[in-house]
């Protein structure tokens, strides 16, 4: 996490370099206006500080869910998917079921007293969102949707092909597949659960894939910057479920070692206990945020980089800005994109891992449990 | 700068993507996961298992095959040995057979011609003794025609016959 932060920080920083050196704003001063006095320079100084802040709302509100899945702008035109809004007011307990797209033709833009700002619903009153509970089908609830479909077809077609060619090679997607679900079983699941392996294979490798399309489908540009491995509560829901997988499935000995660690001091226990209680909880908590900022890192990464285009190119005003922004944008954005992919596998694999190892020391049997202690 | 932007939502699960994900991810799991991926691992699994079986089959059969090889190739040693000394034997038989044929042929033809030599012998003395019984027959009757004019006369003539008689029947 704190990892993220300074990259995060970092890059605002390093984008912020560009706007805030006055020589760098100016560099095509020449070609746009000509002779710059001192006091023209000190507004534009201002007009460019407010355009990065400009941009760095854009980036947060690119990684932040949206109620509306908006894919760019043409000119005028935006590209929206609308998406169905479902909200329950938490005094009045109304329920409130529409599609994002009904705010552009209600009147001053308020249903049941709800706005849309910034692609987000909020009151309409207040301007927040603690006064109602949104269980829209957000823009990564619709993405997730997406991979879900996408390996739902993938599997059954890889599963129908496995039944049609019992016991002959394989083919195909089934041929791309197997090695990586093959690797998964070896080294993931059979290496740290140990022969009672198959109970959890189902979970492991849903974890791993459900992560991975979801990772990977963040990487695809233009489909409205999909986030839904970089959102907190994404990874806050996996980390739920491996959190109840790994403790439902936790033996005498496991909760033996959290409660009453044998052979320590009864006094000791009175520290050790709450420690172990602690680590309960933060085993999944550390997976949810190391997958969390891990993908939202990387995408704030590639957007800053993108936004350089628009600081050299002044928001438009300067095309030579633009391209020159454009030279130095793309190798870098090549480099970060091929490591997001790298990162990509590389998360979905050690979330899984590390459920794998938690799942593998819960219903861990201690034989020897006193001489080791 | 200021910003607008909550910076701390960003870090505020939000409670309807938790509501969404959990269910888009139970719903993976128990029809993707246990429907789908636990299948394909089980097959891979068995696959694999299938193929090492096979593998490991192909294996001892080479060795089996090598072994009922190496154990032709003795066998045929083996026979190949046999028959020489069967040869060799046969050989010797042959020989001893040969030798001894020859050494009682040899044995026998000297015992024919010690038998027939025995033959001649007794034979000879047969016909010697009948030579000799005649001889003194004839000398007996020439004698007595002889001593029949002249016996009469003296009697040292019919001890020196006598003597001579003895002389005949000792040769």
């Amino acid at each position: 996490m704190f990892r993220t932060q300074l990259k995060y920080i970092f890059l605002a920083l390093f984008s912020l370099t560009f706007a805030i050196n006055p020589a760098l704003a100016n560099t095509d001063t020449v070609a746009n206006e000509g002779i710059m006095l001192i006091n023209e320079k000190s507004i534009a100084h201002e007009e460019v500080e407010k355009e990065e802040t400009d941009i760095v709302e854009t980036i947060l509100h690119h990684v932040s869910d949206a109620n509306e899945n908006h894919l760019g702008t043409m000119g005028h035109t935006h590209l929206t998917i609308p998406l169905p809004c479902i909200l329950i007011n938490k005094e009045t307990k109304k329920v409130s079921f529409f599609m994002s797209s009904a705010f552009h033709h209600a009147p001053e833009g308020i249903i049941d007293g709800y706005k849309m700002e910034h692609s987000r619903v909020v009151d309409a009153q207040t301007g927040k969102r603690d006064t109602f509970y949104d269980l829209s089908i957000t823009k990564n609830v619709f993405n997730m949707l997406i991979g879900f479909v996408l390996l739902t077809i993938l599997f059954f077609v890889i599963k129908s092909s496995y039944e049609k060619r019992k016991g002959q090679a394989p083919k195909g997607a089934q041929s791309f597949m197997e090695p990586i679900i093959d690797f998964l079983i070896d080294d993931i699941v059979v290496k740290n659960i140990g022969p009672n392996y198959k109970k959890y294979l189902p979970f492991l490798l849903s974890v791993f894939f459900f992560i991975l399309i979801n990772n990977l489908l963040g990487l695809v540009p233009f489909l409205g910057s999909i986030n839904s491995s970089g959102n907190i509560s994404f990874t806050m829901a996996l980390a739920l479920c491996s959190l109840l997988v790994i403790n439902l499935n936790g033996t005498k000995d496991y909760w033996g070692h959290i409660f009453a660690m044998p052979g320590v001091p009864k006094w000791v226990l009175i520290i050790l206990t709450p420690i172990e209680l602690l680590g309960v909880i933060l085993k999944p908590a550390v997976l949810m945020l190391r997958l969390f900022g891990n993908i939202i890192g990387g995408h704030i990464t590639v957007l800053s980089i993108v936004s350089l285009i628009f600081i050299m190119g002044k928001m438009g005003q300067s095309m030579g800005g633009a391209a020159a922004g454009g030279a130095v944008a793309f190798p870098i954005l090549l480099f970060v994109n091929a490591l997001e992919l790298f990162v990509a596998f590389l998360q979905a694999y050690v979330f899984t891992l590390l459920t794998a190892v938690f799942i593998g020391a819960a219903i861990e049997e201690h034989h020897h449990a006193e001489e080791h202690h | 700068m200021l910003l607008k932007f909550d910076t701390l939502s960003l870090l505020t699960p939000d409670l309807g993507l938790v509501f969404w994900t959990t269910i888009i991810f139970l719903v993976f799991w128990f029809i993707v996961g246990k429907k789908a991926l636990g299948p394909i691992a089980n097959a891979i699994k068995d696959r694999e298992a299938s193929i090492n079986d096979a593998l490991n089959a192909a294996e001892k059969a080479k060795a089996e095959m090598s072994q009922l090889q190496a154990d032709n190739a003795n066998l045929l040693k083996e026979a190949r040995e046999e028959s020489a000394k069967i040869l060799k034997e046969a050989k010797d038989i042959k020989e001893s057979v040969i030798a001894d044929a020859h050494n009682r042929a040899k044995d026998e033809a000297a015992k024919i011609i010690a038998d027939a030599k025995a033959e001649i012998d007794t034979q000879k003395k047969k016909a010697l003794e009948e030579v000799k019984n005649e001889l003194s027959q004839f000398s007996v009757e020439i004698a007595e025609k002889i001593l029949n004019r002249e016996l009469s006369t003296s009697k040292d003539h019919q001890q020196y016959i006598n003597s001579l008689v003895e002389n005949i029947n000792n040769n």
